[in-house]
């Protein structure tokens, strides 16, 4: 079909909403694995109908599924993370050493040209591959053994790698970014990773321009110009122009630079997306009012959507996995809340509708655009 | 043969209908019944106990006949009722485990 899927992980169950083109009207299915936590779900670029879902529960713990017909049937699939030989400490939040201990997984990755080969980011930090489909997991260790990562330390949500960022070309690079370590880069497939988090400021560590230690939310990239990189830090709205090695704040005329998830417009690499919160104590829109902000000049400059959006009374969140955009024309951007909503714009932002309403609170958002 | 009463999410899981009817080898312990319940069901492997350690996760419980055994060793024989398949022996997701 031609058209859109946009694949919802929410608290309690996946969902699966589709649409023609036109994107007016959308067909849901679900609950998938009802009852379960859906970190996150993701289509493979090469085949859109294979499709990866991390299913979590606090009794039964991590179960990864895998379907190969769009989500009409699933499988699941391996769910043994172990980390490689020692898994050593990194900081606890009161700053003693703690195990590195596998709790779930935070973000699936799919590799661009096998659909058989994908990452995982996981919590406790660090970032796992498989060649089998998801049948067999095997770390890649060098991450979690960077000198630095004793000193790591868990964000509120626990210490995620949630940002996996694979080049379009070059597949020796990934760029990959850790709540609350920072970004990586490994440029020779994980055999080496270097910090990248130079221009950052962050606050809550005693030296706030320290090499690693910074909440970072979400990091994106658009692919025709992958050294250009977006991050929403705990504050801050980020970019990079040269992968990741410096950083220049972004923020311009935000009401406020804190915020979870970023995208970047399927078609203008200087067009940005951000969803700004009122505080890291406060996780809901300022003034009660949802409104989307867009750059259309690489940051700095933002305009409210506000259009179909609600702008009174509305305290959701919208969580770091929470945004995608489809590669139609006009792009289209999706984002989903904890209240349930899962809310579109088929005009780049200009105005939006929620295409679902009551859903379980939402955690994961991704978009397939179906040719 | 063994009964085992696995909790709703674990039988949906694993594709169970009712109860699991397990052939025990040798002496009837947790590991022994769990080792048997994974070998049938492979998809379980990593929900009850631990990869690695092998350790019950936290918000698991095993009871039987009116006994929490959780903490019981893993290698202590089960009532004889559940050896004998009149009892089932039960997975129970604890209380707390659930969130939101």
């Amino acid at each position: 079909m031609n058209g859109v899927r946009v694949l919802v992980g929410t608290r309690k169950g996946a969902f699966i909403l589709t649409s023609d083109a036109k994107r007016k009207r959308w067909r849901i299915s679900g609950p998938h694995f009802a009852g379960w936590e859906i970190f996150h779900l993701k289509g493979s670029p090469a085949d859109p109908d294979r499709l990866y879902a991390s299913q979590w529960s606090g009794w039964f713990g991590q179960v990864i599924q895998r379907s190969n017909d769009g989500g009409k049937t699933w499988e699941p699939v391996g769910n043994q993370f172990t980390y490689d030989g020692t898994a050593g400490t990194h900081q606890w939040y009161d700053g003693t050493p703690h195990p590195w201990e596998f709790k779930r997984v935070w973000h699936l990755e799919p590799s661009l040209p096998d659909p058989d080969t994908l990452y995982a980011g996981v919590e406790d930090a660090s970032i796992f591959r498989s060649s089998d489909g998801g049948k067999t997991w095997q770390e890649i260790p060098a991450l979690r053994k960077h000198d630095t990562a004793s000193r790591w330390q868990p964000g509120a949500g626990g210490m995620c790698l949630h940002t996996i960022l694979l080049h379009p070309v070059d597949p020796g690079r990934i760029i990959i970014a850790i709540s609350a370590a920072g970004v990586f880069r490994t440029d020779d497939a994980g055999i080496t990773w270097r910090p990248m988090n130079r221009g950052l400021r962050s606050e809550h560590i005693p030296d706030p321009t320290a090499e690693i230690g910074h909440c970072v939310h979400r990091v994106a990239m658009h692919p025709s110009r992958p050294e250009v990189l977006f991050m929403q830090k705990h504050w801050d709205v980020m970019r990079s122009d040269d992968a990741g090695v410096s950083w220049r704040e972004i923020s311009g005329n935000l009401p406020t630079d804190f915020g979870f998830p970023i995208s970047v417009h399927a078609h203008e690499p200087d067009t940005v997306y951000v969803v700004p919160i009122k505080s890291d104590s406060e996780h809901y829109p300022p003034d009660g009012k949802l409104r989307v902000y867009r750059s259309r000049t690489g940051g700095n400059e933002w305009e409210a959507l506000t259009k179909g959006l609600p702008q009174r009374n509305c305290y959701v969140n919208v969580l770091r996995d929470a945004m995608a955009v489809d590669s139609l024309d006009a792009c289209g951007v999706y984002f989903g809340t904890t209240g349930g909503q899962v809310y579109a714009s088929a005009d780049a932002g200009d105005s939006w509708r929620p295409i679902v309403r009551n859903l379980p609170a939402v955690l994961s958002v991704e978009v397939q655009t179906l040719r | 043969m063994i009964r085992v009463h696995l909790p709703a999410h674990l039988r949906t899981l694993a594709r169970i209908e009712g109860e699991a009817s397990l052939d025990v080898p040798g002496k009837v312990t947790q590991r022994s019944v769990l080792d048997a319940l994974e070998t049938c069901y492979p998809v379980l492997r990593g929900t009850l106990r631990d990869h690695v350690t092998g350790q019950r996760r936290p918000f698991v419980r095993f009871f039987a006949c009116a006994q929490d055994l959780s903490h019981e060793s893993p290698d202590a024989p089960l009532p004889e009722a559940v050896a004998a398949g009149s009892e089932p022996f039960f997975v129970i997701g604890a209380v707390a485990g659930g969130c939101c």
